[in-house]
């Protein structure tokens, strides 16, 4: 009824491989980008991004980066964490070497050596699969904690062993330190995203989207039909990579402004970004987005409902979405493991018939 | 009838042509079992060249060494006139050598048309900087190979699915979305590894059509495992026939029939 491929059709092959091959998806596409880059800048203020915008939108980075590796390659990692990390200490090592340099520069080149990394630590993957591979990465995660724990120079030999985003600007404007206006913020990590989605979006549906895919389902027919698994693996460790150490630059810089390694990016984030990439969706660009919204508004509406509008302790209300979520994951897994971009698949296959279902 | 040098006619006038791939003394063993023992054969430009045998005799193991998947201990495997040194299953698919699996092995989680692409690999030439980009290079390259995919797609009457998942689809179609992955590669040999098993008889008249026809229309070379003795006999030009990891016949599908050995190892004979 309001969701219908009917009479849309393709006369090319071209037009048939399309991001949004169907008309309506298309338009929804545009509109929520205008919205996005046209209205939300100048409505914006402090506690909507600080609160909700700038996490959802780092963190729906992550997620793609994740996706990317368990989702399409189906490589297990517990090690977002750790390279998220790598990625803010890169991000900082730059900003302070050279502080003349745009920012933008900064957090690509962040991605670019977090990839170098996580390709290191993906060289295992050619070995182990699966629980014995997310064993490695946990290792790798802790390696890389300790490391910037540990070594003086990552955080420039300051007493508290934190790293403090200096102040930094894109032509001019603010967009790291405490002078950073939100919707300048906003507007950079917006950027990123849509840069990385749809970066990741050409990469799934062309031919290293289908070689990732073909290792995940099975690689040793892959194997036999000509994928270089070598080559398959390591690709996915470094794009998976470079989206994560990106999230993580932001992360830093822009969103925290000051960090802690062990308690920002320590296990928990690993979780909580595996976490989104599960409720989300396995193996769906769409999926990470909808996961990354889901488990940054959880905490936000449990508040509001829980602490301001029934008066609970906030202790409880804190207690109470750790239950909420380990009880969903737990949910997802067994009833829809590919998770809500699968719910909203099959929303989209009822509505094409409704209201006559037959 | 067969002429060593420059192939042979077959019985329905087909011109065979000169060796494409050769066997020569191959021996495989897994720790103290030996599961195939010094066999040799060739298989010739053009042909429908089946191996066949009782359950265990090899064929499958010897399919694997063709493609690349298990490494002989002794014996050489010749490919176009030279023997072809140790490579991994990729690159030997890279030279031009495509099989089907006896247990289906296509990618559950992506839809037809994604399998059949990926077995188009081989003609991917972009970056992935080029595909992270998509517009120019890469997706000329992708137009350009789906044309190529659509016409296989097309041949093999699986039009009607080709954005269905994989994992939807009834076992008959799986089977032939899985020859049509392999026949997108354009192999110069194409391997099947029991196309027939499980079918019914619709499904393997269907079945043997789409190979007598892959054959005749692309002159590709075949070699096929079958335990479907009809339908060997009927498709093959020449056979192989294995026992225990030997090789005990080798010929056209009549010269094997009325070979003792063969209807030995087929029927039993009695110790006494």
């Amino acid at each position: 009824m309001f969701y219908r491929e009917a009479g849309d059709f393709k006369t090319s092959y071209t037009d048939d491989s399309q991001t949004f091959p169907i008309k309506f998806d298309r338009y929804r596409y545009y509109v929520v980008l205008a919205v996005a880059f046209g209205i939300i800048p100048f409505i914006i203020n402090d506690y909507w991004a600080n609160a909700l915008l700038l996490p959802f939108l780092i963190y729906a980075i992550a997620a793609i980066g994740l996706n990317i590796l368990v989702g399409y390659c189906g490589q297990v990692s517990l090690g977002t964490g750790g390279f998220m990390a790598v990625g803010a200490y890169a991000c900082y090592k730059l900003m302070t070497a050279f502080p003349d340099v745009s920012m933008f520069i900064h957090v690509l080149l962040a991605g670019g050596i977090t990839a170098v990394v996580g390709v290191l630590f993906g060289l295992p993957s050619l070995r182990i699969k699966g629980f014995y591979l997310a064993v490695a990465t946990l290792a790798a995660q802790f390696f890389l904690v300790w490391l910037f724990n540990r070594v003086p120079w990552f955080y420039n030999y300051s007493a508290s062993g934190q790293i403090n985003a200096p102040e930094r600007d894109v032509f001019g404007i603010i967009i790291t330190g405490p002078n950073a206006p939100a919707w300048a913020t906003y507007l950079f990590c917006l950027i990123f995203l849509a840069l990385c989605a749809v970066l990741a979006r050409n990469l799934t549906r062309g031919t290293t989207g289908r070689t990732w895919m073909a290792i995940r389902d099975m690689d040793i027919a892959a194997e036999i039909i000509g994928v270089n698994p070598l080559k398959a693996k390591l690709t996915a460790f470094a794009v998976s990579s470079f989206f994560v150490g990106i999230a993580g630059a932001l992360f830093f810089a822009v969103y925290l402004g000051a960090v802690e390694v062990g308690e920002v990016f320590g296990i928990q984030k690993s979780f909580l970004v595996l976490f989104m990439v599960i409720i989300g969706g396995l193996g769906s660009i769409f999926g990470s987005f909808a996961g990354a919204a889901f488990l940054v508004l959880l905490p936000v509406v449990l508040k509001v409902v829980g602490v301001d509008v029934l008066g609970w302790p906030t202790d409880i209300v804190a207690h109470l979405q750790l239950v909420i979520v380990g009880a969903l994951i737990v949910m997802f897994l067994i009833l829809e493991p590919h998770g809500l971009a699968q719910l909203w698949r099959v929303a989209k296959e009822k509505l094409r018939l409704w209201p006559f279902p037959h | 009838m067969l002429d060593a040098a420059d192939g042979y006619v077959t019985e329905d006038g087909r011109q065979i042509g000169g060796v494409v791939m050769e066997m020569k003394n191959i021996t495989l063993r897994f720790g103290g079992v030996v599961a195939i023992k010094d066999i040799s054969f060739d298989i010739r430009e053009g042909e429908i060249r089946a191996i066949i045998g009782p359950n265990g005799a090899g064929k499958s193991s010897m399919l694997n060494v063709i493609s690349g998947f298990y490494v002989p201990q002794e014996g050489e495997v010749w490919f176009h006139g030279a023997p072809r040194p140790q490579m991994r299953p990729y690159e030997v698919a890279r030279q031009g050598i495509a099989r089907t699996f006896q247990n289906i092995a296509l990618f559950e989680g992506m839809s037809v048309l994604d399998n059949v692409m990926t077995g188009r690999l081989n003609y991917m030439k972009t970056n992935i900087f080029q595909q992270a980009l998509w517009k120019g290079k890469a997706e000329a390259e992708e137009t350009e190979n789906r044309e190529a995919v659509e016409k296989i797609i097309d041949f093999l009457e699986i039009q009607h699915i080709r954005k269905t998942p994989v994992s939807r689809l009834p076992y008959g179609l799986k089977k032939r979305v899985e020859l049509a992955r392999a026949l997108a590669a354009e192999p110069k040999l194409l391997l099947l590894d029991e196309p027939m098993a499980g079918m019914n008889v619709e499904e393997k008249e269907d079945m043997s059509r789409f190979v007598l026809d892959v054959n005749d229309e692309f002159g590709t070379t075949i070699a096929l495992i079958e335990h479907d003795m009809g339908v060997v006999m009927d498709l093959s030009d020449r056979v192989v026939v294995m026992d225990y990891g030997r090789k005990i016949g080798d010929g056209t599908p009549d010269e094997v029939r009325n070979n003792q050995e063969v209807i030995d190892a087929y029927l039993g004979v009695s110790h006494d």
